[in-house]
């Protein structure tokens, strides 16, 4: 269980977090809609611990990762993973490199079963015998999938998501909702996905939280969301160039 | 008045928070060094991009500068008579100062460079976060390789500066001024003491340290996309040129009452 309390990030005079408080449960899908910018992935951020917040907590499974060393910090990362926006591949390693860098750094597992691993994640995100290629020979959406390869490869008890199905065609990107609703149902994983994508926001969430001005404003099931009273929800779901949110109120 | 004071005061706060955290770096990598596991591989990789694949340059550095040495030299002694002192004044020169320098400014700009402009891109590509959220540390996984590379690569090369600047000095010497081939060499490995020898080294091995934290530094604090990349890259060799002159200075200063 994720539990965030009162957190609060400034960046200089800008504050994007505001004393937001959010608990996500064991085992299911929490997607935090908002606008661009808004400091969905800085909250991401704060969950893994890659943000230090000027207050607040974020407990993880009764641990305040705030307040840990390092060492502690990276036992903690390691039940963790994360699918970040531009898929953040190294470069200087192939594919096989990058989706088994979790194994080969922190295990004693054999190579030979490593390869099969990776061989197995990749094939989950539609992409096969690509082990040798470089990140660079990888088109935009390629290399996204390669990252979520990434992500899973290690069998995390939490995935966070960082606008998965951004740049994506169509296709692609429900198949990657499909896949979140999988490893979900099946292996029973927290996610957390921040998109500003509804169509992919109804379809995988447990629950939905709309990120604005630095708090969570509302949160609730897609069919709560869907029917909210809200307007600042309203405009944003239905994606309304006039309204609250636009008009500053 | 009131709008300067706040500018020097933000200047100073910035100043003194570069170099804390620079030394933080320093200090972390320093005990990152002593933690399995080690990644030998990356760093013979690094070895080889940032020692041999150097030696062209520092050649042709190395090579011209004691040539140009020479024939200065030449210039002014000759109106004494003493074109003969070439050979020492040569080989004090690039042994004890231009060759530790010299061979520092070149890393700085070919190697400092490149790892600002990597770690950078790695940075505003979160290829670093993800790095951390694989529980690998970066100082660890990054700079830790490239500080053992530097600082056994640079001396190696200065010492190889050192030799091919002699070099240098002897073509002018035997084949423009006519000093003897023998009386060159004899004069030059009469001329030149351990202390020398050392103490460029001991120079170039801390101008190492200065290149690799400088250069990793910027390259961590790099924003804003390709924009932030170059002008963390330009601020890396800028300054590390800064600190390798600042830092020769001051061991030379050092030396020059230590070992007199």
């Amino acid at each position: 269980m994720i539990e965030i309390i009162n957190l609060s990030k400034s960046f200089g005079d800008n504050k994007v977090l505001d004393n937001l408080n959010l608990n996500v449960n064991s085992g299911e899908v929490m997607v935090i809609i908002g606008r661009s910018g808004c400091g969905k992935s800085v909250l991401l951020k704060h969950m893994i611990g890659l943000l230090t917040p000027d207050f607040g907590q974020v407990i993880i499974d009764d641990t305040d990762i705030t307040k840990i060393e390092a060492k502690e910090l990276d036992a903690i990362r390691l039940s963790f993973s994360m699918l970040f926006q531009g898929a953040a591949l190294f470069d200087s390693m192939t594919v096989y490199e990058n989706v088994g860098f979790a194994l080969l750094e922190h295990t004693d597992i054999k190579e030979v079963l490593i390869k099969e691993k990776v061989a197995k994640s990749l094939k989950m995100v539609g992409l096969e015998g690509i082990e040798n290629l470089m990140p660079s020979e990888l088109s935009g959406g390629m290399k996204k999938r390669v990252g979520l390869a990434r992500a899973i490869c290690d069998d995390p008890k939490i995935i966070l998501y960082d606008e998965p199905t951004t740049g994506l065609d169509p296709i692609m990107a429900d198949a990657i909702n499909d896949m979140i609703i999988d490893l979900n149902h099946k292996l029973k994983m927290t996610s957390v996905v921040v998109t500003h994508d509804m169509t992919s926001a109804y379809k995988v969430a447990t629950r939905i939280a709309m990120l604005y001005n630095g708090s969570i404003i509302e949160v609730g099931t897609p069919d709560e969301i869907r029917n909210t009273k809200d307007p600042l929800v309203k405009q944003f779901i239905t994606g309304a160039a006039k309204g609250p949110i636009t008009e500053g109120k | 008045m009131k709008n300067l004071i706040k500018r020097l005061g933000e200047s100073s706060l910035n100043f003194f928070i570069y170099i804390g955290g620079a030394f933080h770096l320093f200090v972390g990598t320093l005990a990152q060094i002593f933690i399995p596991p080690f990644r030998r591989k990356e760093l013979f990789v690094q070895m080889f991009k940032i020692g041999v694949m150097s030696l062209p340059i520092v050649f042709l550095v190395s090579l011209f500068t004691g040539m140009v040495l020479a024939l200065q030299s030449a210039y002014q002694l000759t109106k004494m008579n003493a074109q003969i002192y070439v050979s020492s004044l040569v080989a004090l020169s690039v042994v004890r100062e231009l060759g530790p320098v010299l061979t520092a400014l070149v890393i700085a700009g070919r190697v400092g460079a490149s790892i600002t402009a990597e770690l950078g891109t790695m940075k505003v590509t979160e290829q670093i976060d993800a790095l951390e959220t694989l529980a690998a540390n970066p100082v660890k996984y990054l700079v830790v390789p490239r500080f053992i590379a530097l600082c056994v690569m640079l001396p190696l090369l200065t010492i190889y500066a050192d030799f091919i600047g002699i070099i240098g000095g002897y073509i002018i010497g035997v084949y423009k001024l006519l000093i003897g081939s023998t009386v060159y060499l004899q004069l030059t490995y009469d001329s030149l003491v351990f202390k020398d020898i050392f103490t460029g080294l001991l120079k170039s091995f801390v101008f190492a340290i200065i290149i690799c934290i400088v250069s990793c530094y910027e390259g961590f604090r790099a924003e804003g996309g390709a924009e932030g990349v170059g002008k963390a890259t330009t601020f890396s060799v800028v300054t590390s040129f800064i600190l390798i002159i600042a830092a020769d200075c001051l061991f030379t200063a050092l030396f020059y009452f230590v070992f007199p």
